[in-house]
């Protein structure tokens, strides 16, 4: 009994004497590190690729220096612009009617951006928040040099928008570089002369409901994949091997295949000179003048991402079905459930994971779905990220459609919460 | 024998200095890029030995912006619409151009006199002058579309509607097709009543538009039967008609014409091959060679009296080209500055328009 306390007050020791917690922290240690040089790379690729982007892509929803700043792409050079009407907002507050001094400070400003080759650019900025702008900044810029005061008149008089107190919100606005105008853009809102925060006019609201368009489109095909997916992982997962894999090359096959040829596919199968409807006019189901619009619509998006999508559905749902041990349904049939009662209680829930897994997959890259929308969506079957690619790469408002992706990127995020609260992230499973 | 090795040698390090020049060129495909292929980049290659490396998209103004801001570049020279040249070159995105030199015309008219009005600007230097038609399927019409009411008309002519799905053309060609004349279309859209009036009009045929963004869609619509009538450039139908025998006829009426211009992004690799390019491309002779290959007007007036025959020997290429007096008649000429202006509000009311 002594003896064995005096040894638990030495401690345990190595061969060469070293305590032996010491020795198996160090040893930890160094395991851990070495396990941490090996996902080192992947790391940062994550942070390069992944992480930076994102961050730079919501700064830039918030941060819009079109007015502040002047970059010459040519020799990287960087100057202010517009600094004395910024310190003219700064002295007068949102409400005091634009005095001379201030139309004196934007005439000021507007010969230093004629110097600069930058009333375009600045007047861009403006045009985000007041369509029309630009011409008025590009003129003014032009004529700013040979006006004499009193400048408020002479301003007016090249043009009489300058008058106008939105005007003056939108450049008080823009005056800092941190701005939240872009969403209240993305939300079909815009603050008015005075400041306050109202809706747009009616014929230009668009992102609110393609918002809900976008996820109502993507709820609906999540459902249809599970629906389809579910007797063909069922299949699948009770066909013998050889069977089985013969029919999985057929789940995989349209997987391989690029995703463009699979739109066009459809748009060929579904145009209204398209196969489908030549079959059932040839065969007399329909009427010549009655071919039924299958594309360029809400439908042939519907019908075109379902399919894309279906794999992603099928996969998840077949590793979780593979392991299911058929006695279970056999044990209780043989107790005396009825098929439907063993489906429910017993094979169903053990596939939860599978659906959890494939639904959320499903969802997350319907939501963000792009191309096939671009295609075979016309009108009424375009989401938002068209509308974002329409910023980014058409009216090249990239702080717009960077409020967008924000918007949608909080609202996948959200939704990700709640699963995670409702079904439990940790009851997902994907192979 | 040294000598002939240091010649040989020397001779081939030249030639493969030679084959690295090279220039990319973004245009915007189908008939259009193969006409510039023929008439420019060809005999460009064979002149100055650069290499031209020839791109597309479906409109080659899109990609600069991200290109230049990124700071990788990868387009030498993009042929771009006129509204879309002066909005890139206000925001800093372009090289600016030195006029001085482009070459003169053969009787010795300086460039600055030779090209048509409007065709030069600081950053830009126009090569064609091309049109927004609406074309038709004769085979596939009971009757002959022959205004640009007729386009709007679903009683006289039932079926489905090809649109380029962009503001842009399609609110003038509304509004003409309202009754508007051509002189007072854009004084009308600069304010909200005419844009309402615009939109009221196409409302009328919404459910049967199908819209296209591709240049090389609407002769491809219009064969397939997919859609009875289309708006279009004017030169990809004048392709699909003469080239491929397809029963394509143009109206005239209510046509929009554009520049198209070159332009040179900032930044470009190979500035100097751009300018290059660009100097040899629009020069009287390569301007009135293209209007062999498509229907698209020359912006130099000396190219207007060498045009001839279509490339296939046959085709007089006078009455198919959008300047020509008889098309004429009822014809509105895109206002850049407008667009340049209104682009984004539009554009806005536009998607808000189709997503309703």
């Amino acid at each position: 009994m002594a003896d064995s306390t005096t040894s638990t007050e030495i401690g345990l020791t190595t061969v060469d004497g070293k305590p032996l917690k010491e020795a198996l922290a160090y040893a930890q240690t160094r395991a851990r590190r070495r396990a941490l040089l090996l996902v080192l790379p992947l790391l940062l690729f994550i942070l390069v690729t992944f992480i930076l982007p994102i961050g730079q892509m919501l700064q830039r929803s918030v941060y819009n220096d079109g007015f502040t700043m002047h970059h010459n792409l040519g020799t990287g050079e960087d100057t202010p612009i517009m600094v004395n009407l910024a310190a003219w907002f700064d002295d007068n507050e949102l409400g005091v009617e634009p005095d001379e001094a201030a139309y004196a400070a934007l005439v000021t400003d507007l010969i230093e951006l004629k110097r600069l080759r930058a009333p375009g650019s600045a007047g861009t900025r403006i045009n985000y928040g007041l369509s029309g702008s630009r011409s008025l900044f590009t003129q003014g810029a032009r004529k700013a040099a040979k006006l004499e005061a009193p400048f408020k008149e002479a301003l007016i008089g090249v043009n009489e928008k300058w008058e106008n107190p939105k005007l003056w919100q939108v450049m008080r606005s823009a005056s800092s570089s941190y701005t939240g105008a872009f969403y209240l853009a993305a939300i079909d809102r815009t603050q008015n002369a005075d400041g306050d925060v109202e809706r747009v006019e009616e014929n230009r609201r668009v992102y609110v409901k393609l918002f809900g368009r976008t996820l109502a489109v993507s709820l609906l095909i999540t459902f249809l994949t599970f629906l389809l997916a579910y007797p063909i992982a069922h299949l699948l997962a009770t066909l013998p091997l050889r069977y089985s894999n013969l029919l999985m090359i057929f789940v995989l096959l349209p997987f391989w295949t690029s995703l463009l040829v699979r739109t066009t596919s459809w748009m060929i199968l579904l145009q209204s000179q398209g196969v489908l409807n030549d079959a059932m006019v040839g065969t007399g189901i329909l009427d010549d003048a009655n071919r039924i619009q299958m594309m360029y619509n809400k439908t042939g998006t519907i019908i075109a991402m379902t399919h894309i999508l279906l794999p992603f559905m099928v996969l998840p749902l077949y590793s979780v079905m593979r392991p299911i041990n058929p006695s279970y349904v056999r044990a209780a049939r043989s107790l005396g459930a009825t098929s439907w009662t063993a489906f429910r209680r017993i094979y169903f829930p053990q596939t939860v994971p599978g659906i959890g897994a494939g639904a959320l997959l499903v969802f997350i890259l319907a939501v963000g779905y792009y191309i096939t929308p671009a295609l075979v969506g016309g009108a009424d079957g375009t989401l938002i990220s068209n509308l974002i690619a329409f910023h980014m790469t058409k009216s090249l408002n990239w702080s717009m459609a960077a409020a967008l992706a924000s918007l949608l990127l909080g609202g996948i995020l959200i939704l990700y919460w709640l699963y995670d609260r409702l079904v439990g992230i940790d009851n997902l499973k994907l192979g | 024998m040294k000598k002939t090795l240091i010649l040989t040698t020397a001779l081939t390090g030249f030639a493969f200095a030679a084959s690295a020049a090279e220039v990319t060129v973004m245009s915007w495909g189908g008939a259009y890029t193969k006409s510039q292929v023929e008439a420019y980049q060809k005999p460009f290659t064979a002149e100055t030995g650069i290499t031209v490396n020839s791109v597309d998209s479906d409109n080659p103004a899109t990609p600069i912006k991200a290109q230049v801001e990124a700071g990788n570049v990868t387009v030498d020279v993009a042929d771009v619409e006129f509204s879309d040249a002066i909005r890139l070159c206000d925001e800093g995105l372009l090289e600016t151009i030195d006029q001085s030199m482009l070459p003169a015309a053969p009787d010795g008219t300086s460039a600055a006199d030779d090209f048509i009005d409007g065709a030069l600007q600081d950053c830009a230097v126009a090569n064609i002058v091309w049109s927004t038609v609406f074309a038709y399927n004769s085979a596939n019409n009971d009757g002959t579309p022959t205004t640009i009411g007729d386009f709007f008309d679903l009683e006289k002519f039932p079926g489905k509607r090809g649109l380029r799905k962009s503001a842009k053309a399609t609110l003038e060609m509304a509004l003409m097709a309202d009754g508007v004349p051509a002189a007072e279309v854009y004084g009308l859209l600069d304010s909200a009543e005419g844009v309402d009036r615009a939109f009221a009009k196409l409302d009328t045929i919404k459910a049967d538009i199908v819209w296209w963004e591709a240049g090389a869609q609407p002769p491809q619509l219009l064969a397939d039967g997919e859609v009875v009538m289309s708006t279009a450039y004017n030169g990809r139908i004048f392709n699909a008609a003469v080239a491929e025998n397809q029963p394509l006829v143009v109206v005239w009426d209510g046509q929009i014409l554009d520049f198209d211009l070159f332009v040179v992004p900032k930044g470009a690799p190979n500035k100097e091959e751009a300018m290059k390019f660009i100097a040899f491309s629009t020069d009287t002779q390569r301007l009135a060679d293209q209007a062999s290959w498509i229907s698209y007007g020359p912006a130099r007036k000396s190219s207007g009296a060498m045009v001839g025959l279509y490339s296939d020997g046959k085709t007089e290429m006078g009455p198919h080209m959008p300047t020509a007096e008889a098309n004429l008649g009822n014809a509105l000429v895109n206002n850049f500055e407008f667009w340049v202006d209104h682009d984004a509000e539009l554009n806005e009311r536009f998607n808000a328009w189709l997503a309703n």
